[in-house]
């Protein structure tokens, strides 16, 4: 193992470390890739397949992105996009809850569906797409319906959640769970040619607020439906969310709410508040 | 009283994007949405002047109700 640095430092090219090399060197010194990988990103050497990441992401902020855990509940229309983007950015570890399998209407916007893996479970798909695309990630696929009953040990060990669900019941369950064991929570919603993103931090009540006339059932999707474009471009909001929380930068929407209409091409934000507070 | 509407999204298709009536006094966000046949079941988040409101909620002359349908899809 000692020497595996050495290696690495010997085949980097301008501090970039090739995928090639990185298969050398996990064969060679009997390691996964994803151990290369850490051993690489802490010597200031940037895997190749990251240095278009770069000036977004430094080699130290690829490191924390590889050493995090995100758990992403749904494996849908947004789930899917959400943890290709994460894939590919580098986070480490990707945990996906999900129960279902892919069915024909799911192929209209579900990025890992496709007719031959119909029948499939989405999180098994979601794990052989990801081993296609990054190996050196680790996808942990857990074939479950989320629930305040499993919710909190799914949870376990995730620096941040994603919402993907398709549910405004189990999305507010999520949320409970995420603020009693103090976890920031990225939510997102779709319907037809609309969406909207916020995050919710430890202690906001950011989907109390966004679902506060909510009483039973769906949302407007029920009869709008869902298009590719929509869940592709909220997950892809979701996803700089999960980014700037992990790295600590930028301007997260903390008490906001990003409202998308793709029909009109109209975004706002718009504040979210408490309940307490309109009642001064 | 006069009270401004602005619809978003879906609530639009058949409606307006802002319209400003005239409501007798003591008229609710609920009755607003009833006018317009809002199913109540499809009301996401209601805003009066940017502060988040519930139905019960009794406008006063001059305000501006948002109004944007209920998104759970994902």
């Amino acid at each position: 193992m000692d020497s595996l640095p050495i290696f690495i430092r010997a085949h980097a090219d301008v501090q970039l470390f090739s995928w090639d090399r990185q298969i050398e060197a996990a064969t060679r010194f009997g390691v996964t890739l994803a151990q290369v990988e850490e051993i690489a990103l802490e010597r200031g050497i940037l895997p190749a397949r990251y240095q278009r990441n770069r000036q977004a992401i430094s080699v130290s902020d690829q490191l924390t992105m590889f050493r995090s855990s995100v758990c992403v509940v749904g494996c849908g229309g947004l789930g899917c996009y959400v943890i290709e983007e994460l894939a590919r950015l580098g986070v480490g570890t990707i945990v996906v809850i999900d129960p279902d399998v892919f069915e024909e209407h799911n192929l209209n916007r579900q990025l890992f569906s496709t007719p031959a893996n119909l029948g499939t479970a989405k999180v098994n798909a979601a794990a052989s797409r990801i081993g296609e695309i990054n190996p050196a990630v680790t996808l942990i696929p857990v074939q479950a319906a989320f629930s305040l009953e499993n919710g909190a040990s799914l949870l376990d060990g995730c620096q941040i959640v994603v919402d993907a669900l398709d549910s405004i019941k189990v999305r507010l369950e999520l949320a409970a769970v995420c603020t009693s064991k103090s976890i920031p929570l990225v939510h997102g919603a779709i319907a037809g040619w609309f969406g909207h993103v916020a995050t919710q931090f430890p202690g906001d009540p950011t989907l109390k607020t966004i679902y506060q006339a909510w009483e039973s059932g769906n949302g407007v999707e029920q009869h709008l439906g869902n298009p590719s474009f929509t869940p592709a471009l909220v997950a892809s909001l979701e996803v700089a969310e999960v980014c700037k929380i992990l790295l600590g930068q930028g301007t997260p929407l903390r008490g906001r709410q990003l409202i998308i209409d793709l029909f009109s091409m109209e975004i706002q934000a718009v504040t979210l508040h408490n309940n307490d507070e309109e009642q001064e | 009283m006069n009270i401004t509407v602005k619809l978003f999204a879906s609530f639009r298709t058949g409606r307006f994007d802002i319209e400003t009536g005239d409501y007798p006094a003591g008229t609710t966000v609920a009755d607003i949405a009833d006018s317009l046949k809002l199913p109540q079941s499809e009301l996401g988040i209601m805003m009066v002047n940017s502060r988040h409101v519930k139905l019960d909620r009794v406008l006063v002359d001059g305000e501006v109700l948002a109004l944007f349908p209920l998104l759970g899809g994902g």
